[in-house]
């Protein structure tokens, strides 16, 4: 009897938390290091403002322990979830351990940790391979079967989005012969670096007459270059057409002047699906898959480019 | 001017070297055309892109030569071109933007030189304190985005041209010439080149070396200033993460593939510009010859080791021999060949 | 004997810094080595404990002949050697000093206790009682001397040579170095004691070396000397009655320039002088006792914390050198090589630097002007180089005193302040630079040379002042400016007080 009235009053406090009310979630950020981080901290307290969510949010300036004191000071305040965006990918067994104990579930964003895959509820993230097979799928279909040389500028040399971009453009265009990359160097995820290594290109390919498409791994490096296409002479997105990655606000701006062709978006939005994998667990125990990969959106000059400047330009990037 | 051309002229060889070298990978080097009311080839972006180096080159030479060194002026990059976007931002124009800036960098410069004159911190020590802290200010300038805007006056001091040629390229050429008179027309070069051999001796002479050490920091500050505002205008925007990231390290090979000691004294700004175009074509010509990017550092170190081997006291003085000797042989082709017939009867007998 | 050297000999380029040494150390005395700077004192040490190679000559350690190519090579032989600066590791702890190189070990990890153990065991017997534990540099400058002192006997155990140990202790320090010492010399060591302090010379020593210009003056017990006779064979005068004999300048008092009370705490007590138009005033005094001081003082490199300085325009600024440049003064530096010239800048350079640098930046000689003002000097004090150009750094010693000469010529000074302007030079460029100080003073400029060289100071000096202890102690003017006058008042403690006038 006296059971039963617990197992019910735990039902009706479980079902008033899926409800939405009041419902209380903490948020363990890494920092603030880059323009994309930024954003990403902007766009979470607006979800959780919009769904009317009670967000605690926590900056760990880039230290794992600063982490590990915030998830355990949101075990102790009893909140209702908790995002992570973890630092690095290892030492979080014992913290996640607690909060299972706790049964608060986890929620792990953009990045992935060790731990065995039951003590968190699920991970959101972007392929970063997937990004790059858009990126090169888009090309194809741009082309429409002509002959293309492109040149490619890459990431930091050695890291994994510039590796798993590269390869995920070069999956992109595997089935079209008439696609190839006849120069690839890095810019270092740079302006500066993207403008200089564009120039060497144009220099290298007889005054960019030879290049039909750039590729940049984000879109910081394909403003550069688009600065440098414009200097030589030639038009950005006619005479050489430009796909980059990221979908950060200047580009849009580029893309509204019709000097860059497509991005492709890695959403700051990871929390959003976050909280859909959240609400339906409340609701009724759904158990979401083990990694929700976000979409990774194609942004051409047809999709209102001038706008989406407008709704990003203050997200912090 | 003879005595200026003996001088510079390992530097020379080693530049024609260097382009030699790129020729192999890429035969129209000097192939210039002109388009769009700009001059455009491959030696054109050389001395527009080795624009930063070579005005951090100018700066640091008169440094080192008073036996210090500067590890900020990178960061001072990117607080200057920092200062200068928000200036623009704010809309204050470019002339209150350049001066914004300038000043900027006459302060970063105040600063090393007040902790090295006045405190005697060990130069390397002093500047890396605004070598590390530098960012973070820029990065408040900034606040911690890529500020960018639009402003073509400002941006044609990166990307503008003048009479065709790109104007980062007359800035540095204006502020060697500018740095060349100053320290050349008047005492100030013989004096920074006392303080750096032997300051005791040289405050016992009367030389105002506490001021001097705080001038030429200053100097560098200036320079930096210069080259920030270069790279914000390139790009239209300040980048505190990246602007000038690592340009001090270059900076200091500039000087040092310039022939000047480490250990101060005797200095020349022409060689450490001469240096600095060395850089710069070593890195326009990687970038040309597509290797991938994996073997950048790698083909870059090999070539200034190369460098710094053949320019060193013990190799050096061993190839002018050589080349004096081959010379002299060509003057006098009668006489080594007697001496060798010489020699040659000689075995047989 | 237990370490003898005989016709010890050793060049370098212009020098011969010992010539033919022969000197003996017993065991179980402390012997002093005694003279002025560049005596050679040092030049013997680095041969005996192999930091130099002799030229020829021989080195017997117990009647065997020697040849220590190293410190580390000496020390094996038996010859160990405690240093004014210690140099030990002031931050490992006194224990890792101790036994640095040999520590106890176990499978190649030091056994901290066994080497904390050894450490205690070395040090006692020496009369400290300091934790071995701790860093080094927590303790004394005495207590640090004393550890190095325990390790080289402990490495070495035969011969102890104590290069200035003294100058940086006080009084009770030294006391307590002093046992030590004493029991050591008791345990039979032979001990090589190098110091200025006269006082502490005798109060520690057996027997007395004296070398003068690289040669061996006198070896004699402690006992049978006094000070006075000590003083006259380290600076090399017989005591007589000389008497300068040159006009008196006309003392009309009108240009003189007046110190009055200044000083330095710590390197010099205040003092007055009044230096006219057209004066020599020579400076005496043994190495230490405040003569270059007090040059620092009156030129401004240690500007003076007390007292006042005026002319007939009133106040002169002697802040700092370049103030006291701009009043007219000059100064030539005893150390030469690191005070002197810029090594790597020409002649012409060098000559035209101190008047350049009052010239300010912004003016700069015209290189026609500096070339003539280059080849003048040259011609006129004949420097021997082969061309303005060359880097002085490349010339002789003489040469480079006459080029920093040429440089304060330049400026036309009111008073030009030599320190030891004749040190290391050869006999012709020695007799040129006194005649330039005669040909100068002639012009109305007013000079304050300080020398060891009391023959030189008589000769060209209106009046000596006597430094002694960081204290101008007494004036000579007149008849008493001679070799015997001057070497009673430097000696003056062990003197009756007529000397000190």
């Amino acid at each position: 009897m006296l059971k039963r009235t617990l197992m019910a009053s735990v039902a009706v406090f479980t079902f008033a938390a899926g409800a939405g009310h009041a419902q209380t979630i903490g948020f363990s950020q890494i920092g603030s290091e880059s323009g994309w981080r930024a954003a990403e901290t902007t766009v979470t307290m607006q979800e959780a403002e919009n769904r009317g969510i009670d967000l605690r949010f926590s900056d760990a300036q880039q230290r794992q322990e600063n982490q590990i004191a915030a998830l355990r000071s949101f075990i102790a305040q009893g909140v209702d979830a908790i995002l992570l965006a973890p630092v690095v990918a290892t030492g979080w067994d014992s913290v996640l351990e607690e909060a299972a104990e706790a049964e608060i579930p986890v929620v792990l964003l953009d990045r992935m940790v060790d731990s065995d895959p039951d003590l968190y509820l699920t991970a959101v993230g972007s392929d970063l391979v997937h990004e790059g097979r858009v990126a090169g799928e888009w090309l194809v279909e741009a082309v429409d079967g002509a002959d293309c040389r492109v040149v490619e500028l890459q990431g930091t040399t050695g890291s994994s989005p510039a590796i798993d971009r590269k390869n995920g453009f070069e999956q992109g265009i595997a089935g079209a012969d008439n696609i190839e990359i006849v120069r690839s160097q890095t810019g270092d995820f740079t302006r500066t670096r993207g403008k200089e290594v564009m120039e060497s290109f144009l220099q290298a390919e007889n005054g960019g007459a030879d290049i039909c498409a750039l590729y940049a791994h984000n879109d910081d490096m394909a403003v550069g270059a688009i600065q440098a296409i414009k200097e030589a002479g030639l038009n950005p997105g006619q005479d050489i057409l430009v796909v980059s990655i990221d979908a950060v606000p200047d580009i849009f701006q580029a893309l509204a002047a019709g000097e860059a062709n497509a991005t492709v978006e890695l959403t700051p939005n990871m929390a959003g699906p976050a909280f859909d994998a959240l609400e339906a667990y409340f609701a009724d125990g759904t158990m979401p898959e083990k990694f929700i990969q976000t979409e990774s959106r194609l942004y051409t000059q047809a999709d209102d480019p001038a706008g989406e400047y407008e709704a990003r330009k203050d997200l912090g990037y | 001017m003879t005595t200026v051309l003996r001088r510079v002229a390992p530097q020379l060889l080693t530049l024609v070297a260097v382009i030699m070298l790129v020729s192999i990978y890429f035969p129209s080097f000097w192939q210039i055309v002109y388009v769009n009311e700009r001059l455009v080839g491959i030696p054109i972006d050389v001395i527009k892109r080795g624009a930063p180096v070579a005005l951090l080159a100018i700066g640091m030479t008169l440094v080192i030569a008073t036996r210090g060194i500067d590890l900020s002026v990178g960061a001072v990059m990117a607080i200057c071109g920092a200062s200068a976007a928000w200036s623009i931002d704010q809309g204050f124009g470019l002339w209150a933007a350049l001066g914004i800036a300038l000043v900027a960098g006459l302060i970063c410069g105040l600063w090393n030189g007040l902790l090295v004159a006045v405190f005697d911190i060990q130069p390397i020590v002093a500047t890396l304190i605004l070598m590390v802290a530098g960012r973070g200010i820029a990065q408040l300038i900034t606040g911690g985005t890529i500020l960018t805007f639009d402003n073509d006056a400002f941006s044609y001091l990166g990307s503008g041209t003048l009479l065709g040629v790109p104007v980062p390229a007359v800035i540095w050429v204006l502020t060697g010439i500018g740095f060349g008179l100053l320290v050349r027309r008047t005492a100030l070069g013989l004096l920074v080149e006392s303080i750096g051999v032997n300051l005791r001796a040289s405050t016992l002479t009367g030389i105002n070396s506490r001021v001097l050490l705080i001038a030429v920091y200053m100097g560098s500050g200036f320079c930096a200033a210069l080259a920030g505002i270069i790279a914000t205008a390139d790009i239209r925007g300040a980048d505190a993460n990246n602007a000038g990231l690592w340009l001090e390290l270059d900076a200091i090979l500039a000087v040092v593939i310039g022939g000047n000691s480490l250990l101060g004294g005797r200095f020349s700004i022409l060689a450490s510009i001469l240096g600095a175009m060395i850089i710069q074509t070593i890195n326009t010509g990687i970038l040309l010859a597509g290797f991938p990017s994996e073997f950048n550092l790698v083909i870059k170190a090999v070539l200034v080791i190369i460098i710094l081997v053949l320019q060193s006291p013990r190799v050096l003085p061993q190839l002018a021999y050589l080349w004096r000797g081959r010379r002299d042989r060509s003057q006098r082709p009668k006489q080594s060949q007697t001496s060798q017939q010489n020699a040659g009867t000689e075995t047989k007998t | 004997m237990l370490l003898s050297t005989r016709d010890l000999t050793k060049t370098f380029p212009g020098t011969r810094a010992l010539d033919a040494v022969s000197f003996d150390l017993k065991a179980g005395e402390v012997h002093a080595l005694l003279g002025e700077n560049g005596a050679g004192k040092s030049t013997l040490i680095k041969c005996l404990t192999g930091a130099y190679r002799r030229d020829s000559g021989d080195i017997l350690f117990e009647g065997q002949p020697i040849f220590p190519q190293s410190t580390l090579e000496a020390q094996a032989i038996g010859i160990g050697t405690v240093y004014q600066e210690v140099n030990l590791l002031p931050n490992l702890t006194v224990a890792e000093n101790l036994t640095l190189g040999h520590q106890p070990r176990r499978l190649g990890m030091i056994r901290s206790r066994a080497m904390n153990a050894q450490a205690d065991e070395m040090l006692s017997g020496y009369g400290i009682d300091i934790d071995v534990r701790r860093t080094l540099d927590q303790y004394s400058v005495a207590v640090q001397q004393i550890v190095a002192i325990a390790r080289a006997v402990h490495l070495s155990g035969r011969v102890l040579i104590l290069d200035e140990p003294t100058a940086s202790l006080d009084a009770r320090e030294v006391q307590m170095l002093f046992d030590v010492v004493r029991d050591l010399r008791a345990r039979g060591l032979g001990i090589i004691f190098i110091s200025h302090f006269l006082d502490q010379v005798f109060e520690i020593s057996d027997r007395l070396t004296i070398l003068r210009n690289g040669r061996h003056i006198a070896t004699c017990p402690a006992a049978e000397v006094d000070r006075m006779q000590l003083i006259t064979l380290m600076l090399g005068h017989e005591l007589q009655q000389e008497t300068a004999t040159r006009a008196r300048p006309v003392a009309d008092g009108k240009d003189a320039i007046r110190f009055s009370g200044v000083g330095r705490r710590g390197r010099i007590a205040p003092f007055d002088l009044t230096v006219h138009k057209g004066e020599v005033i020579g400076m005496a005094g043994l190495l230490g006792s405040g003569r270059t001081e007090s040059a620092e003082v009156l030129f401004g490199a240690a500007p003076s914390d007390s007292g006042t300085v005026e002319d007939s325009d009133g106040p002169v600024d002697l802040r700092n050198p370049r103030a006291a440049i701009a009043a007219g003064f000059a100064f030539a530096p005893e150390d030469r090589k690191t005070d002197g010239i810029i090594a790597e800048l020409s002649v012409r350079e060098n000559i035209i630097l101190a008047l350049q640098a009052r010239r300010g930046w912004s003016r700069p000689i015209p290189q026609a002007e500096q070339i003539r003002m280059a080849d003048d000097y040259i011609a006129r004090l004949d420097i021997r180089t082969p061309d303005a150009e060359k880097p002085v750094g490349l010339l002789s010693g003489g040469n480079q005193q006459k080029v920093i000469l040429a440089r304060w010529l330049a400026t036309n000074p009111r008073f030009l302040i030599l320190d030891e302007p004749t040190r290391g030079i050869d006999v012709g460029a020695h007799a040129e630079i006194l005649r330039l100080i005669e040909d100068v003073v002639a012009q109305g400029m007013s000079i304050l040379v300080i020398s060891s060289e009391l023959d030189e100071l008589v000769a060209v000096s209106h009046r000596v002042i006597v430094v002694r202890d960081r204290q101008h102690v007494s004036q000579l003017t007149g008849e008493d400016v001679t070799t015997d006058t001057i070497v009673r008042a430097i000696a003056a403690p062990d003197l009756t007080p007529e000397a000190t006038t």
